[in-house]
């Protein structure tokens, strides 16, 4: 009973790794130094490719994720800043080349929409449950009403005393 | 009062779903391009056949089609015929032969048709890169003053140049 458990676990690990993003980017380079390879990590991993979309330059086989990670890591050598380096890229292939979109007044509703839903929301609870909180208890039975739930009551004890009779 | 307030989350799922009703027509490939409005990127590559030097004064004067497209690519050979018909009709049409080996680009406008007044040759896909290419082929509608109106991705038939590409041209070309 392990061994089976076992291998579907390495059998799922190992498609996990498979699939994990960043396990595609295939071109070997030198860097200069640590923080350059970090730098160009970040920048890859943040930046989507606009082929296939989706993905991210990192973990993009596209031909085109190629020369945009090349190009990427030529700026990155030219001495360009994390900023410059977007720029040029959404210069060309638009806003739509960052995953983490930029705070513009296009992007308002897309940054503050999901925060003012909640509040909204929370408020909405809030406000329902102080309502029925304060609100009179409802359903007063008039006379008549009162005799027939309170003879329905008295059969229905009846009955089950019988039963248990 | 307490009646319509019934009917607030019906109205809220009917407005969602609309909204994701049009979601789904749209193509997510139709990515929106950075450059429309601006004008062609500084280039200075060489031409198809005799490697005169080209660059981006070749897009003065009258607007024209830049058609980007590659020996490599399978959708540029479908719509290739109805380039070399626009180009019959009298449309103009410069070429970017894209991260491609020039012999082979040669042989195929010698073997199909050559629809293009220049074919400006970018191996490394520098101008590409420039232009905010992802894929050819792609159609590029460009005024007579050298600036981007229009692009189209993916293969230009004649529905799309009824419907969306001559429009933005015959706009152009009467300023």
């Amino acid at each position: 009973m392990k061994r089976p458990r076992l291998v579907l676990a390495a059998a799922l690990s190992a498609l996990l790794s498979w699939w994990s993003p960043g396990a595609a980017a295939v071109e070997i380079h030198d860097f200069a130094s640590a923080a350059e390879q970090e730098r160009y990590r970040v920048l890859i991993e943040e930046l989507r490719c606009p082929q296939c979309q989706n993905q991210n330059l990192a973990a993009s086989d596209a031909p085109i994720a190629v020369d945009l990670r090349t190009e990427v890591l030529r700026l990155l050598r030219e001495g360009k800043s994390d900023t410059e380096i977007i720029d040029f890229l959404v210069g060309r292939y638009g806003d739509f080349v960052l995953y983490r979109p930029r705070w513009q007044p296009a992007t308002y509703l897309l940054w503050l929409g999901p925060g003012a839903l909640l509040i909204a929301a929370g408020l909405t609870v809030v406000l329902v449950v102080r309502r029925q909180r304060r609100a009179p208890p409802k359903a007063v039975l008039d006379g008549a009403a009162r005799a027939t739930l309170t003879r329905l009551l008295d059969e229905n004890d009846d009955n089950s005393a019988g039963d248990r009779r | 009062m307490a009646r319509i307030r019934l009917f607030v989350p019906l109205i809220i799922f009917l407005v969602l779903a609309a909204l994701l009703y049009l979601g789904l027509g749209r193509d997510p490939r139709e990515l929106p391009s950075a450059l429309v409005d601006r004008p062609v990127p500084v280039f200075a590559l060489p031409a198809l056949g005799d490697d005169r030097p080209l660059d981006q004064t070749l897009f003065r004067g009258s607007p024209r089609l830049l058609n980007v497209w590659a020996t490599w690519c399978g959708a540029c050979r479908d719509e290739h015929p109805f380039l070399v018909e626009l180009a019959r009709a009298g449309v103009p049409i410069v070429g970017l032969d894209y991260k491609d080996d020039p012999a082979a680009a040669r042989r195929w406008l010698a073997d199909m048709g050559d629809p293009y007044q220049e074919v400006i040759v970018d191996r490394e896909g520098r101008l590409g890169l420039d232009l905010g290419v992802y894929g050819a082929p792609e159609t590029y509608v460009i005024d007579a003053a050298g600036v981007i109106r229009y692009r189209h991705v993916g293969v230009l038939n004649a529905q799309v140049w009824r419907e969306r590409i001559e429009p933005v041209y015959r706009q152009w070309q009467t300023p």
